[in-house]
């Protein structure tokens, strides 16, 4: 023992397990909160369910028209029924579109334009964007992307919208 | 690589006296339980301590879930205890820790008062830890109505009542205590958060800074 090399000193051994044991009673306290608190990232995602929005496909024209539905949101503990919008339109091969409102400039809400000076065009209040009736934003006006769309599906002739993906109407 | 990090800020701003000042210094033989082992008397103090120090924790990240509202506090309690992960254990730890903290309180001030070690020149360390004392009762008072169930709404309703004994000026510390002369309802809850959440620990962390400097200053008292 003492024609030994000694690779540890008896200080350096009290230094590593008492900081090994600290440690680890130190995890076992916060791992928990840290676990906690993480939570929300953690979650699986719900997949996008689709929801009835009551509108019968066979009143959909080639003019997009407004498309008001609502559902139920599980927020935490706070349940609340949600509002949406979408512009609903058939294209010329009879495919539904539905377009959310959304401007793609700072987020406020576009609308459909039947006359007057933006006539067939969606125009955004806020700061004047436009889009043609595919979504597409007019060049020189703020919007910088197409808006987005809700995908579709139809069931028993109702038009059910799922959720919102980038535009595939542009090409 | 940190003992390079510790020297280059040691060497910049020498923050070496200032831990040595708090961290090294000898545990006089009759204190160490490894001389003696009826000495672990002497560590009910830092159990309070430690486990205060999880209180905090935990009770920081409750709040991440919790609301002080009554219409959301009990379903927000309920959620974060069976939909978020570990929430159970979080929650149990700031349950069970709230009473332990107490009993650890409870037993080193009597160790203190059997030992005398409160009598000159400590008394006013004494005072402090009384008044330490009485913060942790508030704490658990206000805590306790916080998940706005059954119980800590009517635990509370006595509580209110007792103080509502008091002599002469009764009536206007329950109110302000509730919020309200009659109800115990929106402005309790949001009184016993703010209570529980900001006005006592700031108490508790001034007054425990005063019990742990007096202690440093005074050192510990002498064998029996």
């Amino acid at each position: 023992m003492s024609n030994k090399k000694q690779q540890v000193s008896r200080r350096q051994f009290l230094n590593y397990t008492l900081t090994g044991v600290g440690g680890f009673m130190a995890a076992g306290m916060l791992a928990p909160m840290v676990r906690f608190a993480v939570d929300p990232v953690l979650k699986p995602q719900k997949a996008g369910d689709f929801i009835a929005t009551g509108t019968e496909v066979s009143s959909i024209t080639n003019t997009p028209t407004r498309v008001d539905f609502s559902y139920e949101q599980v927020d935490a503990w706070y349940k609340s029924t949600v509002s949406k919008t979408a512009w609903v339109y058939k294209d010329e091969k009879g495919d539904i579109v539905a377009l959310s409102p959304i401007c793609k400039h700072l987020g406020c809400i576009v609308e459909w334009k039947k006359e007057g000076e933006h006539a067939n065009q969606y125009y955004c209040p806020c700061h004047g964007g436009l889009y043609s009736k595919n979504g597409d934003n007019v060049p020189g006006t703020p919007p910088l992307a197409p808006l987005d769309q809700y995908k579709t599906n139809v069931k028993d002739g109702v038009l059910y919208l799922g959720e919102i993906v980038p535009n595939q109407e542009v090409k | 690589m940190l003992q390079k990090l510790y020297d280059w800020v040691d060497e910049r701003v020498d923050i070496t006296p200032l831990w040595r000042d708090i961290a090294d210094h000898e545990v006089p033989e009759h204190v160490n339980p490894a001389h003696h082992f009826s000495a672990f008397v002497y560590c009910f103090g830092g159990l309070t301590f430690f486990i205060t120090v999880i209180q905090v924790l935990s009770g920081m990240f409750l709040t991440m879930y919790y609301v002080p509202d009554i219409e959301n506090a009990w379903k927000s309690v309920k959620y974060l205890q069976m939909q978020v992960a570990y929430g159970q254990i979080v929650r149990g730890m700031h349950h069970w820790g709230a009473s332990l903290v107490i009993v650890m309180m409870f037993l080193h001030t009597l160790r203190v008062f059997f030992q005398g070690a409160y009598k000159k020149p400590r008394e006013l360390n004494w005072v402090v830890g009384v008044l330490i004392f009485f913060v942790m009762l508030g704490l658990g008072f206000t805590g306790y109505l916080l998940p706005w169930d059954n119980k800590a709404f009517f635990a509370t309703q006595v509580g209110l009542q007792i103080a509502e004994q008091t002599p002469l000026i009764g009536t206007e510390l329950k109110t302000l205590l509730a919020g309200d002369p009659k109800i115990i309802g929106a402005q309790t809850l949001t009184r016993f958060f703010a209570i529980h959440v900001f006005f006592l620990p700031a108490a508790l962390f001034g007054l425990m800074g005063a019990h742990f400097v007096m202690i440093r200053k005074q050192g510990i008292s002498g064998p029996l």
